[in-house]
This record gives C-alpha cells, sequence and structure tokens, in this order.
C-alpha cells in the first residue's frame, strides 16, 4: 500500500523487496531448470556423480560433442510419437473450448436475466457440481461407456470435457452477464425483438472480453486434463499429459525419462506463451464472483 | 425471461451437465452396489503317466457368459462398503475388542487402505489450505507494495505454478529432488547422508507432496487476494495512519475485514481442491507411501486384470459424501443470504 502519508522505512522494504525476490526463485526456478536440463543428456541431468554434471555439460560433451542436445526432443517427438499426442490435444483443445462457450454463453445469458427461483437452484447446483472430484465421475463414466462401446474416442472425451466444465464457466460468464445493464436487451425486447435477437445483436457485441476469459479457462481445463483423458483415451488417441506419463512408466528405457523432460517442456511452453499474453484475461477470471463475496 | 425462452436457451448446457454429471453420480452409486463375478471354478481330473491328479481351474466359457449376461456384477448391497478394502467393519470391531489402548486401535485401523487414504488426504487439506491462505496473503500484500511498472512481469512469474496441471508441476519438483536431481543432490550433501532419499521415507514424501501442494495452490490465492486488495478503500487507511496505527494493526484491523469474505471463498475452492489430490502423487511416484481416495478410485480403475467396478464405485460415493459434508456450511450460507435478499 503506497500512500502519500505513508513513509515506509528502508529495511522493511529491504525485507519485502527480499522476500519477493525468494518467492519468485520457488516459483519459476523448477521450470528454468527443466527447460535448460532437456536440452542435456540423461546422465548429466540425472547425474549420480555430481549434480554440477548438468550446468557443465560434461556427459552431453562426451555423448554428442555439443554442450546442448536435441535429442530428447527429437526422441519423443517422433520415436516417441509426442507429434500424434499434440495433434490430440489441438482437436481436444479446440473443440472443448468452442462447444463450451456456445453452450455456457447461451446458458449464462438466461440465468443472468432470469428472476425465477429456479435459477438460483442452478447456480447451486453447478457449484455442487463444480466440487465433485473428477475421478469420481469418471467411474461413473467408464462401465456404461464401455457398454455403449463408445470408450477410447476423442468425442466422447471432448464431450465429457464440455460437460466437466460447464458449472465453471456458467458461472464465470453469469457474473460476467449481471455487469452488462439489462437496459441493454430489454430496450431490444420492447422494440420488438425475440430473445435470440436480442442476444445476437445486442449481447454478442458485448460479450467478448467475459468470453475471452471464460475461453482461457476452459482452454486451461482441456488441455491439462489428466483423469479424464487418460482413462477415457486409449493408447492411440492419447493427448500430451497422459503421454507424458506413459514414458514415466518405462524407467528402465535409457532415453525415455529424457523424453518425458522434454515432452514437460514442449507442453508447458505453449501454455506459458498463451498466459503472457492473457495475463489480465486470466486474473480478471479468477476473480470474477470472489470480489462481490 | 419468461420460461419457454429460459428453457431454450439453457437447454444445451443443462443436458450437458445432466447427462455427463448428473447421471454418472447416479451410475456410480448404482455401480456401488455391486461386485465383479467371482470365477467359477471346477475340478478337473489330469491323468499322466506318475498318475491322476485333480485340480481346480477357472472355467472361461461359464464365467465369461455370466460376465455377459450380467456384465455389472452379481448384486452386493452394501458388501462393498464395508468390506476391507473399505470401512472395513469387522476389522475395526476386531481391532476395538483386542487393542488394550486407544492408540493402539488408532494404529490399526490407520493402517487398512481406506483410513489410510482418508487420513493423507485430510491431513493434507487440513495444513495445505491454511498455507496457502497465508502465502497467498503474504505474497499479494508485498507486490502491492512494490513499483506499479514493474508488477506486470513480477505476477506472471507468481502464477506459473498455478497455470501447469498437477501433473506436469509435481514432476518437474520432483526431478529436482530426486536423489540425482539437484535439490536431492545438494541435500545428501548437506545432510552428510549419501543414502538420504526423499522416496524412502514416508514422513519425507508427505512434507514433499504437501510442499508441493502449497506451492501449486498460493498463486491462486494470490491472485484473488491481490485483486481484493485492489478494492480496499483508501480513507479509513489514511486515517488510521494520522491515528498513528502500525502497519500490523492496519493490516489487521482494516484490510482484513475487507477482504473477509474473499478469504472464505478462497478457502472453499481450495479446500475442495485439496479433497481431491491424486496427480501429485503419481508424479512424485509415492504410491508407496501416501495414498489419497481420489487415488484409490484411481487404482482400482487402472487395475490390471479386472477393472474394479464396484469398489472404485463405492470409494467414489464416500469421496462425495466427504465433498458435501465440506460443502454443507457453504451452502446453509448462501442459502440464507439468498432469503434475506428476496
Amino acid at each position: 500500500m503506497d500512500f502519500g502519508l505513508d513513509k515506509k522505512s528502508n529495511s522493511l522494504k529491504t525485507f519485502n523487496t527480499i522476500f519477493i525476490v525468494i518467492w519468485l526463485l520457488l516459483a519459476c526456478f523448477p521450470f528454468i531448470w527443466t527447460f535448460w536440463g532437456s536440452f542435456k543428456v540423461r546422465a548429466d541431468f540425472f547425474s549420480r556423480a555430481d549434480w554440477w554434471y548438468a550446468i557443465t555439460a560434461f556427459n552431453t560433451l562426451i555423448e554428442t560433442g555439443a554442450r546442448f542436445t536435441k535429442e530428447a526432443y527429437s526422441g519423443a517427438w517422433f520415436e516417441g510419437e509426442f507429434w500424434k499426442a499434440s495433434r490430440n490435444t489441438v482437436i481436444v483443445t479446440i473443440s472443448v473450448v468452442s462447444i463450451s462457450l456456445f453452450l455456457g454463453t447461451l446458458g449464462a445469458y438466461a440465468l443472468s436475466r432470469s428472476t425465477k427461483n429456479y435459477a438460483f437452484w442452478i447456480l447451486i447446483i453447478a457449484l455442487i457440481f463444480r466440487a465433485m472430484p473428477h475421478i469420481t465421475l469418471v467411474s461413473g463414466y467408464l462401465f456404461p461407456f464401455f457398454q455403449l462401446q463408445i470408450w477410447g474416442i476423442l468425442p466422447t472425451t471432448i464431450v465429457v470435457l464440455v460437460a466437466i466444465n460447464q458449472p465453471f464457466t456458467l458461472w464465470l460468464l453469469y457474473s460476467f452477464f449481471k455487469t452488462v445493464p439489462k437496459e441493454l436487451d430489454e430496450s431490444a425486447l420492447i422494440d420488438g425483438c425475440s430473445y435470440f435477437q436480442a442476444f445476437r445483436h445486442i449481447i454478442m457485441p458485448v460479450m467478448w472480453p467475459g468470453v475471452i476469459t471464460a475461453g482461457l479457462f476452459s482452454l486451461m481445463l482441456a488441455y491439462n486434463d489428466f483423469t479424464v483423458t487418460a482413462l477415457l483415451l486409449n493408447q492411440e488417441n492419447h493427448t500430451m499429459v497422459p503421454k507424458i506419463q506413459s514414458y514415466l512408466g518405462t524407467n528402465q528405457h535409457e532415453g525415455n525419462l529424457m523424453w518425458a523432460v522434454s515432452a514437460v517442456v514442449s507442453a508447458t511452453a505453449p501454455l506459458f506463451l498463451l498466459v503472457m499474453f492473457f495475463q489480465r484475461q486470466v486474473i480478471s477470471g479468477l476473480t470474477a464472483g470472489a470480489i462481490k463475496g | 425471461m419468461p420460461n419457454r425462452s429460459f428453457f431454450w436457451f439453457f437447454f444445451p448446457a443443462g443436458l450437458a451437465m445432466i447427462l455427463f454429471i448428473g447421471l454418472p453420480i447416479i451410475s456410480t452409486g448404482i455401480q456401488s452396489f455391486y461386485a465383479q463375478h467371482d470365477q467359477i471354478l471346477i475340478e478337473v481330473k489330469k491323468c499322466d503317466p506318475f498318475g491322476c491328479k485333480t485340480s481346480v481351474v477357472v472355467d472361461q466359457e461359464a464365467t465369461s457368459k455370466i460376465k455377459e449376461e450380467k456384465p455389472l456384477g452379481k448384486f452386493n448391497g452394501f458388501g462393498t462398503y464395508i468390506d476391507r478394502n473399505h470401512l472395513a467393519s469387522d476389522q475395526v470391531s476386531e481391532f476395538w475388542n483386542e487393542s488394550k489402548s486407544v492408540g493402539e486401535f488408532i494404529g490399526k485401523v490407520g493402517n487398512l487402505p481406506f483410513y489410510k487414504a482418508l487420513v493423507f488426504t485430510l491431513t493434507y487439506c487440513v495444513i495445505v489450505t491454511p498455507c496457502v491462505l497465508l502465502l497467498g496473503f503474504i505474497i499479494a500484500l508485498s507486490l502491492n507494495a512494490i513499483s506499479r511498472k514493474i508488477r506486470g512481469p513480477l505476477i506472471f512469474g507468481t502464477i506459473l505454478p498455478m497455470i501447469v496441471t498437477p501433473l506436469v508441476g509435481s514432476l518437474v519438483l520432483f526431478w529436482m529432488i530426486d536423489a540425482e536431481g539437484i535439490i536431492g543432490a545438494n541435500l545428501q550433501i548437506l545432510m552428510d547422508d549419501p543414502y538420504l532419499s526423499v522416496k524412502s521415507s514416508k514422513a519425507l514424501t508427505w512434507i514433499t507432496i504437501i510442499i508441493y501442494g502449497v506451492w501449486h495452490h498460493s498463486p491462486f490465492a494470490f491472485v484473488v487476494f491481490y485483486a481484493a486488495l485492489q478494492t480496499v478503500p483508501q480513507e479509513p487507511l489514511e486515517a488510521s495512519i494520522i491515528d498513528g496505527a502500525s502497519r500490523f494493526q492496519r493490516v489487521k484491523h482494516i484490510v482484513l475485514p475487507h477482504i473477509y469474505p474473499v478469504v472464505t471463498f478462497v478457502a472453499l475452492i481450495s479446500l475442495m481442491d485439496n479433497f481431491r489430490v491424486f496427480e501429485p502423487i503419481i508424479g512424485f511416484s509415492a504410491e508407496g507411501s501416501a495414498q489419497s481416495l481420489s487415488w484409490l478410485i484411481y487404482d482400482n480403475l487402472v487395475n490390471e486384470e479386472v477393472i474394479l467396478f464396484g469398489s472404485a464405485a463405492a470409494t467414489s460415493i464416500m469421496t462425495i459424501v466427504g465433498i458435501s459434508i465440506i460443502l454443507t456450511p457453504v451452502l446453509l450460507r448462501t442459502w440464507k443470504e439468498f432469503r434475506t435478499n428476496r
């Protein structure tokens, strides 16, 4: 809190700066370290002899002749078929985001404009659904999906992720639509528009800030999901996160652990770039609804 | 909005939620009353030059036939709930009679799979949630005191642990604390113990997972608190400075009461998220010494021989009951607010 009246003591300022620096180190260093290590060979990044090898690249120099190697990446992306997993992730993410935004905006708009009791109850039920651990839902899906023979394919997973995502999207967009003045669409209704026309011509042009935030969160959920994708997709259709886990399973194989390291970096980098670009929307999304308490 | 329009607007989202959240919960409930079929055994007489032996083998044909007829398994009632892998009522009462002291009883019960997982899940929730609130609040306070020009990149750095998926986050930490990683190796040097390994000790594994939990969830608390701090009114703060209130007093009497509703919101969300902890257990390969309720379900569902639908469903239902107990106070409060607002 920086006020004109408030003269801060120097010692407090120093302490504050040190604290922030330490926290940032804790928060960022693991990612920087993993990024650095992904260009080394296993004997360096997981060194039995001396952890300093990871920096001097002792074994990497011996094995490949250079300080940095792209071996782990080429191994994971081609031999380990990570390209397939990332293609699947792209398909799943794009479908989940577009479908859940389509359903979510319509539903949340209706909720925000309804004064009935049931709208309140629907929001409460959505909150309860939001609290359900995903794995308990998955244990409900598996058996019926096996019976219907729709297990293992991408469309099933996409629909499931859309549904799991709905409660949060509804709440986020509901609190966003609440901030859009009612008079805007009411005047359109008086002029003889139907609700759909009012939504199409009055609300849609002004809803994009909220939709972008909701879209980012759907994207993070679909992109990051492990529980649903690991259990509902077969090997062939695995997305990135379960794929990373499958590299861990065969630990004995020399190259595979480094595949996992490079896969982790490959999967994380796009997400970081995206959040760097849309930081403000992410933060406004996390605080939506919370501030009003 | 009239009911008709509301229905058509809400129908697609509602249908998705009913089909893929509502029905699965019911389906889980039904599955929890069934158990997988026993294998049908037959006696086979085998004769070889050294004599005849009767041995018991699985009648594959009959087993698969009964599986086809009743894919859900055999009806088991509450049998799965009270078996050894869940509430273990028989074992618990047996331990109660055998044990000489309460401590011994608790120790024995804590070794049963379900209670073991319950104890870990609750410990994790109870320790991680307050730590997350506290750390998030402190980070928000101190970032708020830093010049506005450089805050953007600092906030980006702060929220990194939150935006990666828990599996990736825990793997990244695990590779560092591994005996062959940077922190693990340095710990060995520091403690002068070349065999020190986080994996081998139960207590160390728990501490690692808890530290991971705080690391992963604090940014969320930070973001919400930071935004709330921007809305704290300036006048009372300035007045208190004139009255000579110390920094700590100002935070305690003006800032905290103002952001109190947000604190309960963050506490609730972190509690819900912490209760479902399970990816870090896989990331840290800690199955040996730390198991959570969600991990038990996962383990049943990836079982190699036959998927234990009934067992997973029973654990799921009990997890849902646990979540409802956590949620009840919040729901009651919301309901009261709704009544008074009307």
